[in-house]
């Protein structure tokens, strides 16, 4: 959680770009997205640690309460949502991917939205599910469904989906292509990949489909988009 | 002026060479894929590459007849906005000399457009005298859905995201129109090496 005096306010589902400097000028920067809604007071980022990451082991071992960090942002006006793009919204979500969700989640939240939202987060066990509590909480609002599937271990009394995210699972879930939603994926590269064809072959407007993918090496979290043409 | 962050040491790599890296970029040996939408498939009987706007009309090669043409096959370092940097990257691809050429481009501004509604603006003295291409192959191999195939630009001295992936064709204008990223914030040249990231850098 970051106080930034001079913060300017964000869109849900925007990135930043932190920017750490060693002792001899060397800089490493990477991008993470922002957690928290335009509403909240401070700034949330989650980070994802990565073990073989260069900035992502440092801001969660390394950082502490007190310290000092670099920002660059808010960056993007691509991925984000905003009441006035409508829904019905289907968000999905693979591991970190989540976390530009929860920022829209919560944006909706507090702008009491009654446009329907459904989020699909694909995790593969419990326990790496970030922000369930909340997610859950979030999902007892009227207009807002959640749904957490688990795709690789899950206790004997889930019930949630059991297994990826597929075509048959979207199909059930997401919206009807019919129903014309506006679609946000953000995960993985290869999940990103595999629901975005998915939601395609069930008939679904390419127009109508947003992503966000960050590779395995990249970095961090849901990587600032790139490009659709782009890298 | 930055100050140092309390505890940061960094992870240099011994073997890259620094004065390779554009400033604020890190090195990988992956090759991440970032897309704003769902990865375009279209056949190829029914692909086609086309200039328009050029003295010499609208110019359009099927598949097949791009194959007819000139290729070259080099190794150049791309470099992403997402701050990562890859080196010794091997591509087979036609010199948009050629293709431009063919076309009698003239105008000053270039609009690349690509399967999936993308778009990015290049001007047209950075796509000629050898500095972009029009990719067909990476690593020796026919470029792949997720990276670009079955043709994307080539244009490493600016930031990848002016490499438009799925490309289809390149339209020649008297004004410089904003493509995709560059309405979204993004920097309008994308000069690596002056860090043009976003607009206003």
């Amino acid at each position: 959680m970051l106080d930034v005096p001079t913060w300017e306010g964000h869109l849900a589902g925007q990135h930043v770009d932190v920017r750490l400097t060693a002792e001899d000028g060397y800089q490493a920067q990477r991008s993470y997205s922002i957690a928290s809604a335009p509403q909240d007071r401070s700034v949330t980022l989650t980070v994802d640690r990565l073990d073989d990451g260069e900035v992502s082991p440092y801001l969660v071992d390394v950082l502490q309460p007190g310290d000092a960090l670099e920002l660059r942002g808010p960056i993007g006006r691509y991925f984000v949502w905003e009441e006035s793009l409508g829904g019905p919204l289907a968000l999905i979500a693979g591991g970190s991917g989540v976390v530009p969700f929860r920022s829209m989640l919560r944006h909706h939240a507090a702008i009491g939205s009654a446009v329907p939202v459904r989020l699909l987060y694909s995790a593969r066990s419990l326990p790496e599910v970030i922000f369930h509590e909340e997610l859950v909480r979030l999902g007892a609002r009227e207009a807002v469904d959640v749904r957490v599937a688990l795709s690789r271990a899950w206790p004997d009394d889930w019930n949630g989906h059991r297994g990826r995210i597929d075509r048959e699972y979207l199909r059930e879930a997401a919206w009807p292509a019919s129903s014309g939603p506006l679609v946000y994926v953000c995960g993985p590269t290869s999940f990103v990949e595999a629901v975005a064809d998915a939601l395609i072959d069930l008939g679904h407007d390419t127009d109508r489909i947003r992503t966000e993918r960050f590779g395995a090496t990249g970095s961090g979290l849901p990587a600032p988009s790139a490009s659709q043409g782009g890298t | 002026m930055t100050s140092a962050s309390r505890g940061f040491f960094g992870r240099r790599r011994p073997s890259v060479d620094p004065a390779r890296l554009p400033p604020g970029q890190y090195w990988t040996d992956d090759f991440p894929v970032l897309s704003a939408g769902p990865t375009p498939r279209t056949p190829i009987e029914d692909w086609s590459f086309t200039v328009r706007g050029g003295a010499a009309g609208t110019v359009t090669w099927t598949w097949e007849e791009l194959g007819t043409l000139p290729t070259e096959t080099f190794t150049v370092d791309i470099h992403c906005v997402t701050k990562w940097s890859k080196l010794d990257t091997t591509w087979t691809a036609i010199s948009l000399d050629v293709l431009l050429e063919r076309a009698a481009a003239e105008d000053a501004f270039v609009t690349a457009w690509s399967d999936g509604g993308y778009t990015t603006n290049v001007p047209l003295e950075d796509l000629i005298g050898g500095r972009a291409w029009l990719a067909l192959a990476y690593d020796g191999e026919p470029l792949e859905p997720e990276h670009g195939g079955p043709a994307r630009l080539l244009i490493p001295h600016l930031y990848f995201w002016k490499s438009a992936k799925w490309v289809r064709g390149l339209e020649l204008r008297t004004d410089d129109e904003p493509g995709f990223w560059e309405g979204y914030g993004y920097h309008n040249y994308g000069d690596p090496w002056r860090e043009q990231r976003y607009a206003g850098d």
